[in-house]
């Protein structure tokens, strides 16, 4: 067992170095860089940018040195703490990431707990009652999360919710609560505010999972144990929930460590068009700016916030099936 | 003799057993595949949808009317004009006209439709050239109107916020949705059965590294990172590089899946008896591979690259959406849809939203498909 | 008609039990009778296919779609207090009620024939046994560790304070399938009904499991049910015996009276084709001709009759034969005898 947690930190480790790297990599991809864009900016409005001046810009930024001098010091700075300045904002990186880091945590985690919540139950009912009525309204379901993007559901939602209720279901608060400070109240309101966007972000996960489940309990339902242990006079649902669902519980907990990767990134598109106040938006924007700090930071963050949930769906999993916890067999 | 007639009847039972057990047992793999999945019906209708969606594929040009990328500011976000089949009784199929006026407060052109006038709609009619598959210049398209006047123009689909008709865009948008899926796929399944392969086959230090390496792909979130990289593309480059780039992003990780299949099946296949006969025989090791091995886990690949399609279009979709997969002026599914990104605009305009559509079906469609493969790919199974 | 001092435990009266599938419906049991005494062992003997298993199944209600019992009794005799007996009619019970579940496990047992996949992979045989135990008797969780110890002890399984919180994988088949007859005796049923018990086990395995099943029914006097394909366990075990084919009973008698007195030719054909270490060497084996018929297309009459060498033509496949005494205790299925 012992073995089995290094090595997934070990994986976690070597993960988000990679992924450092990879952010980095990205923002240096553009050709130019920040200066480039910002003499274009100036140009758009008229005002022009001298050679002289461009220079000293980019010695203040650091940007005359090699790629990987630049890498090396924002590895630096990350460790004293400071994510960089903002280019475009002029402030410090975290300053504009600010409150929307956590929630976009808050709005991955809902997703990912909806998403077990939901597609458990519904992935045992579909087992035990296949082809009833109740079997073909989830499958059917369950096709829409799959065969929808995200963005698409939130878009086609927006719309109806718009043109026929004539309410804005994007955002995760109410207009009073948007720029106020923490408070019980305001907890409350992104509580109420939360589902919504959860369930969009989580769906096609949710459908996928139910499908794992349903398959893989049905397979189960189907072995000597089941009937045994009703023959020892079990009430059916009992025999079911202890038995089969026990088992198919394994499969269905190793897929949560996939499940985090694949929510935190839907969570970035869904929440363009949902115009929730996280990350996604605000990426999108840097990367267009080539605002290499703010943008290299949100990626690097979204990557270890994958990292890290996925480490815990695998110490979940660990605890779930004895066969790790056992050290083999 | 009494016996005789009953054991006559049983006789004549088992040779018709016997028979059908026959032709199970000469029929080819690709023969079984195919009974098996005859049985899905749900397979069999979304193979007929995409090739349906591929026959718009190729004949793009002829199903449009106007050139996709003409755009009349004067005819932004028009309603979709219904055709009407019936003449006053006689099959005489037709579109109502467009007036135009000058709305006196905003001074914009405003349209609005004439029941007084009708446009004949003709088939077969001539219309802007192009190249029919690329070689043959031609101007005949399905649907036309005769007229030429700038009144007399067919909107199907309505026009989007730049006048472009909508239909026309979209069946431009199908030829590239579809096929960036394909590209991307194949890459995929290169590298996939590259990388699989040789980590099933081999096993040992080549397999774990592998395996970690798919590993780590698979836990880094993929919308940001395409995000970055697509947004690291110069925007000088033309539509053709940006296409491939893209490609090429895509599949970049849609590839380990594929991997984790081909491995999976390269390790069960290891341990199969007449893989041993075939090393015991003296077959090299390409040629166990290739002509042993390959064609039993053929029919998975089948499936498992089907299914790997979807993810595939919905990823253009999403970072053209974005504006950062294929731009303007390509025109791709997600293109069509960033103009439906504003709610208030859609709220007017519900027609942008249209391209969505061909989206879920494709996806769906492809989805089923697989499922139907992946049963039939195991042809002795249940 | 049965002639005996006491009335059987259980009566099975005509089951049928049919499962409806989108390809055609498949008779499994189509009207078997049989008679469970206690104290003593029926053996179900028959062809794979034949409808041994559903009947058992049947027995404790534990046919689900598309399975259903469409007709029959199988009549439990109860013992009430103050020496009044009643009888329960199992058939007409919902599957799912408290009784039914009782009964199963508390009245009558059941074991089956692959050890291995009976219990759960990802549970301890303890914890299987401690449910089973507290599901049926009000005793606290340590009381019923104790009892599930003693029964573990009782069929011979060595350190059963250690081997109760072993998982099923830990064990070999033998010990295994000692754990699975402790769990079914551990609330003390009735009946004990044994499908296939032996068949997983190699010889030596399987002649200690039958001595462990007689000797544990010596002691609680309970009924056994040993259904099985082997006739020589049928010999060794059984004081009644009946034999099945296609879902009937088509035979059934004192076991002496089937092996030596065999009189329906099913029955008698089975009995031929045994290796005999007595029979003259380097001849052919007596075979049956033909195979089981497919499920869906039954033959109509008896049976049995398109492979019988006694068959009767206008008579054998018209109509359905009814059971008639030959002896004492002795029934038959078969139009030779009416």
């Amino acid at each position: 067992m012992l073995s089995y947690i290094v090595r997934r930190l070990l994986l976690a480790a070597v993960t988000i170095v990679a992924i450092s790297i990879l952010s980095f990599t990205i923002i240096q991809l553009p050709p130019g860089d920040y200066v480039t864009s910002y003499i274009a900016q100036m140009a758009t409005s008229g005002s022009t940018v001298s050679e002289a001046e461009a220079a000293n810009l980019r010695i203040l930024y650091g940007l005359d040195q090699p790629i990987y001098v630049q890498y090396l010091k924002w590895m630096r700075l990350i460790a004293q703490g400071s994510f960089g300045m903002s280019m475009e904002w002029h402030r410090p990186v975290i300053d504009v990431i600010g409150d929307r880091i956590w929630l976009t945590i808050v709005v991955s985690l809902a997703a990912v707990i909806l998403t077990w919540a939901i597609a458990l139950p519904i992935g045992i009912y579909s087992a035990v009652r296949q082809y009833s009525i109740g079997d073909y309204v989830f499958t059917f379901i369950g096709f829409i999360g799959i065969a929808v993007p995200g963005f698409l559901l939130a878009l086609i939602l927006m719309y109806f919710g718009f043109v026929y209720f004539n309410a804005n279901i994007g955002g995760l608060f109410s207009p009073a609560y948007l720029q106020a400070p923490w408070s019980l109240a305001k907890v409350q309101d992104l509580l109420k505010h939360l589902p919504l966007p959860a369930i969009i972000i989580g769906l096609s996960g949710t459908a996928q999972m139910i499908r794992i489940m349903r398959a893989n309990l049905l397979d189960e339902l189907r072995k000597p144990y089941v009937i045994a242990a009703r023959a020892r006079g079990l009430s059916r649902w009992r025999v079911i929930l202890k038995y089969p669902v026990r088992v198919a519980l394994n499969p269905f907990a190793s897929t949560i460590g996939y499940l985090f990767p694949h929510v935190v990134s839907g969570s970035v598109i869904v929440s363009l068009v949902l115009s929730l106040p996280t990350v996604g938006p605000l990426l999108l924007r840097a990367l267009v700016a080539q605002d290499m700090f703010l943008a290299g930071t949100i990626v690097l963050l979204l990557g270890i916030l994958t990292v890290i949930g996925t480490l815990i769906s695998d110490l979940i999993l660990m605890w779930i099936d004895p066969r790790i916890r056992l050290g083999g067999q | 003799m009494p016996e005789d007639t009953a054991t006559e009847q049983l006789y004549e039972q088992e040779e018709e057993v016997s028979i059908a057990e026959e032709r199970v047992s000469v029929a080819t793999q690709w023969q079984l595949m195919w009974w098996r999945f005859r049985k899905h019906k749900l397979a069999l209708v979304s193979a007929v949808v995409i090739i349906l969606f591929y026959t718009v594929v190729v004949l793009a040009d002829f199903l449009a009317y106007a050139d996709p990328d003409y755009s009349e500011s004067q005819r932004t976000l028009l309603r979709p004009q219904p055709i009407h089949l019936f003449d006053e009784g006689k099959l005489r199929p037709f579109v109502y006209a467009l007036v135009g006026t000058r709305d006196p407060i905003t001074f914009k052109r405003v349209y609005t439709v004439d029941t007084s006038k009708k446009i004949p709609v003709t088939l077969f009619a001539h219309g802007y050239s192009y190249r029919l598959l690329g070689l043959i210049k031609t101007d005949i398209h399905l649907l036309g109107v005769q007229g030429t006047k700038a009144e007399d123009a067919l909107f199907l689909l309505g026009t989007d916020s730049q006048g472009r008709d909508m239909w026309s865009r979209l069946m431009r948008a199908t030829r590239i949705s579809m096929t960036i899926g394909l590209t991307s796929v194949a890459l995929s399944l290169f590298l996939g059965i590259l990388l699989g392969g040789i980590s099933g086959y081999y096993g040992g230090v080549v397999d774990t590294v592998i395996q970690r390496v798919i590993e780590l792909l698979r836990s880094i979130p993929t919308i940001p990172l395409w995000m970055g990289l697509a947004a690291g593309l110069p925007s000088n480059w033309d539509i053709v590089k940006v296409y491939f780039a893209i490609t090429i992003i895509i599949s970049l990780i849609g590839w380990t899946e594929l991997a984790r299949v081909v491995r999976g099946r390269f390790l069960s296949l290891r341990e199969e008896d007449f893989v041993v006969a075939a090393e015991i025989t003296g077959c090299s090791r390409l040629r166990i591979i290739f002509r042993h091995m390959v064609p039993s886990f053929l029919s998975h690949i089948i499936a498992a690259t089907t299914l790997a399609l979807p993810a595939m279009i919905i990823s253009e979709t999403s970072l053209s959406f974005l504006g950062l997969g294929l731009r303007p002026p390509a025109i791709s599914w997600g293109v069509l849809l960033q103009q439906a990104q504003n709610v208030q605009t859609l709220a007017f305009s519900p027609w942008l939203l249209l391209p969505a559509i061909p989206v879920i079906i494709a996806v769906l469609a492809f989805n089923f498909l697989g499922d139907g493969l992946r049963d039939a790919a195991d042809p002795y199974g249940i | 008609m049965m002639n005996s001092e006491q009335k059987p435990i259980l009566s099975v009266r005509n089951l049928k039990t049919y499962f409806f599938t989108d390809e055609g419906v498949v008779k499994a049991v189509d009207g078997a009778d049989l008679d469970v005494e206690s104290g003593k062992t029926l053996g179900i003997v028959g062809e794979s296919g034949c409808g041994k298993t559903v009947t058992a199944l049947s027995i404790l209600r534990l046919v689900d779609r598309p399975g259903r019992i469409i007709d029959g009794e199988i009549l439990l005799r109860v013992t009430g207090g103050e020496g009044r007996d009643h009888t329960i009619d199992l058939a007409r019970l919902d599957d799912d009620c408290k009784e039914m579940r009782y009964i199963r496990g508390g009245e009558i047992a059941l074991i089956f024939q692959e050890p291995m996949t009976s219990f759960s992979p990802v549970h301890t045989i303890g914890d299987q046994m401690i449910e089973t135990i507290m599901l049926h008797r009000r005793v606290t969780a340590a009381e019923a560790r104790e009892r599930a110890i003693e029964m573990l002890r009782l069929v011979n399984i060595s350190r059963p304070e250690d081997r109760i919180d072993e998982y099923s994988y830990q064990l070999s088949g033998g010990l295994r399938q000692r754990a699975m007859i402790a769990t079914a005796l551990s609330c003390d049923p009735r009946i004990l009904i044994a499908d296939e018990p032996t068949t997983a086990l190699d010889v030596t395995t399987q002649a200690q499991i039958l001595d462990l099943m007689r000797h544990l029914q010596q002691q609680n006097g309970m009924a056994v049910v040993l259904i099985t394909h082997n006739l020589g366990v049928i010999a060794e075990m059984a004081d009644q015996v009946a034999v099945m084919y296609l879902g009937r009973v088509v035979e059934r008698g004192p076991v002496d009276d089937i092996f030596h007195d065999a009189k329906h030719p099913y029955t008698q054909a089975l009995l031929r084709s045994i290796p005999s270490i007595t029979s003259a060497s380097k001849t052919l084996l007596p075979t049956i001709t033909g195979s089981i018929p497919h499920p869906y297309s039954r033959p109509s009459g008896c049976p049995f009759h398109p492979r019988c060498r006694k068959y009767m033509r206008g008579t054998c496949n018209t109509a359905d034969p009814t059971p008639v005494a030959v002896g004492a205790d002795h029934e038959v299925s078969c139009f030779l005898y009416n």
